[in-house]
């Protein structure tokens, strides 16, 4: 049947050395608590938090097509449920992991009714999901309405050994997700995520089992949101309702998904560190700080839709983090 | 010839407009039909029925002795229900062997080496070899109606769905076409074609059916179809 002496493949040269690198990069990162110094250490775990952020947009976004302002809601309800199971006498870092599986769950029934939403439906649906569970929360007597309360479970370590524990954390759960990303969009969800984002009506004919692709998608990003916010109350112990479901932190991850390269796996990972970058130079300056990102944002959308990477990926034909195939 | 997918007292209506009123439809096990009609008469409709992109308001559509009505257009392409779209749509941002090797494993059911035998065999029968790296949005009019044939293709289908294959095309790309599509046909595939080029699907089909205002008005050998006083009426445009 296949007389032709081509075949198919997945790696080159160049994305085999590209994903060494980034594991020897990653090893490198666990040592830096014994170098650095609790400032570095500290903005790195951020760096790590938002990371995870964009990842999961863009899987959302990116992969499925679902266009999402409420992801906040996961993030809020991440930190929520990590503080109820350390009041409930549950571990403190083992919460953190244990709650964002609860998030998840929580978010099954959420996916069937909010993935029935088309487009701009969707995404403001979700915002007001967001706001929904963020009443909710606050009407838990724990919380206190706005008030909020604090992950005194933490105090229990030294600052020290807890931010070094947190930073781990925050580096093991970004890799984690990274890697349990870059397999799964190898694998059939991969195809069936970038064909979905493509066309999704071309999707359906051709076999592809578009709503619980999504699902899937849906599950994913509701984890790893829910696990970044309770990796950021692991940070700042301190738990604000309105701090965690604020709708910045969708923006902020649009921001990071845009201006990375939306759809691309590597994409997002570089909006991160460029975000990271911006906030880190000029986070200070208050509200021109945020009218920036705001310029920033509308600029990529105008100019460059594809963001940094799908450009850099068009013009070069570079895959570094190989989830497609060749012929050769 | 085994009937192998049917559609018997089918009808589509959107609110108070009615497309499809009453249509039987068969295709037996390795059959060509063809179908053709003016504009508006219901002929997209009949295959998005068929395919499961839409469900039929009243009647029932059979594929391979069971009803397939309730089943969604993922479902009834993993059963062997192959289409190609009036406008091709491929997966934009993949290359070309992307696009046939999400076909292969999704539609077509395979994985690892037996997905890239069929891409690559789809590639292949398709022409598309050379292009077979580049993206799919890179590729002219012709290119993406071969993708369409070759992503369809790549499901391994027992029938495919043809929505206007030809149109657009020069003369020499058309037989390009029909050359493809008489080889996927060689394979036993089974053929539904919606043509406006009557010469293209007189090179393939074994029967014409002709619709008009959402029935159909003429089924049969195609040089009579196209004879018959009610299909010039309607079709032709002279009476």
């Amino acid at each position: 049947m296949n007389p032709s002496p081509l075949s198919i493949h997945r790696w080159t040269p160049l994305s085999v050395a590209s994903v060494a690198a980034v594991v020897g990069a990653q090893l490198l990162l666990v040592a830096v608590p014994l170098v650095f110094g609790a400032n570095v250490v500290e903005r790195l775990t951020t760096l790590c938090i938002y990371g995870i952020l964009a990842l999961m947009w863009n899987s959302l976004a990116g992969y499925g097509g679902l266009i999402s302002v409420g992801q906040q809601a996961f993030f809020g309800l991440g930190a929520y449920a990590a503080i109820r199971l350390a009041d409930a006498g549950f571990p403190v870092y083992p919460a953190l992991a244990l709650g964002a599986l609860l998030v998840a769950v929580a978010a099954l029934p959420m996916a069937q009714a909010m993935l029935r939403l088309k487009g701009g439906e969707f995404a403001i649906g979700m915002w007001v999901v967001a706001e929904f569970v963020h009443l909710l929360v606050n009407l838990d007597p724990l919380i206190q309405g706005e008030t909020g309360t604090s992950l005194i479970a933490l105090n229990s370590f030294d600052a020290e050994a807890r931010r070094s524990y947190t930073y781990w954390a925050a580096l093991a759960s970004m890799a984690a997700l990274a890697w349990g990303m870059f397999f799964l969009l190898r694998g059939r969800l991969g195809t069936a995520a970038q064909a979905i984002r493509d066309n999704e009506e071309a999707a359906a004919s051709v076999g592809v089992r578009v709503f619980a692709a999504k699902r899937t998608l849906f599950l994913l990003s509701a984890f790893g949101c829910a696990l970044a916010g309770a990796l950021w109350v692991a940070t700042t112990i301190s738990f604000q309702p309105k701090t965690y479901f604020s709708v910045q932190w969708s923006a902020y991850m649009i921001f990071m998904v845009l201006v990375g390269g939306i759809g691309t796996f590597e994409g997002p990972i570089l909006g991160a560190v460029l975000f990271f970058a911006v906030e880190t130079a000029f986070g200070a300056t208050g509200v021109w700080y945020m009218i920036g990102l705001g310029a920033t944002a509308l600029l990529f959308a105008m100019l460059l839709p594809q963001g940094l990477w799908g450009a850099i990926e068009k013009r070069f034909g570079l895959r570094l983090l190989p989830v497609g195939y060749f012929l050769k | 010839m085994p009937e192998l997918l049917s559609a018997a007292g089918v009808g589509l209506r959107f609110g108070a407009l009615t497309v499809l009123d009453g249509v039987d439809f068969a295709v037996g096990e390795g059959e060509a039909v063809g179908i053709v009609g003016p504009n508006g008469a219901g002929k997209t409709s009949l295959l998005n029925v068929l395919a499961g992109a839409y469900r039929p308001t009243v009647g029932a559509v059979r594929y391979g002795g069971g009803e397939v009505s309730r089943l969604d257009a993922a479902e009834r392409c993993r059963l062997g229900l192959g289409r190609s779209h009036q406008v091709p749509r491929p997966f934009l941002g993949m290359s070309v062997i992307e696009n046939l090797m999400t076909a292969a494993t999704h539609g077509g059911g395979f994985s690892g080496a037996e997905a890239q035998v069929r891409s690559l065999d789809a590639l292949a029968l398709s022409g598309m070899t050379p292009l077979a790296n580049r993206r799919a949005e890179t590729l002219g009019l012709l290119d993406r109606k071969r993708l369409e044939l070759a992503r369809a293709l790549a499901t391994a289908p027992q029938v495919l769905l043809l929505d206007e294959i030809g149109g657009g095309l020069t003369d020499g790309e058309a037989a390009e076409l029909v050359s493809i599509i008489r080889e996927i046909r060689a394979r036993g595939v089974a053929i539904v074609w919606i043509e406006h080029i009557v010469h293209m699907l007189l090179q393939v089909i074994d029967r014409l059916v002709c619709m008009d205002a959402g029935r159909v008005i003429a089924n049969g050998e195609p040089r009579a179809v196209l004879a018959d006083a009610g299909v010039i009426d309607a079709y032709m445009g002279v009476a």
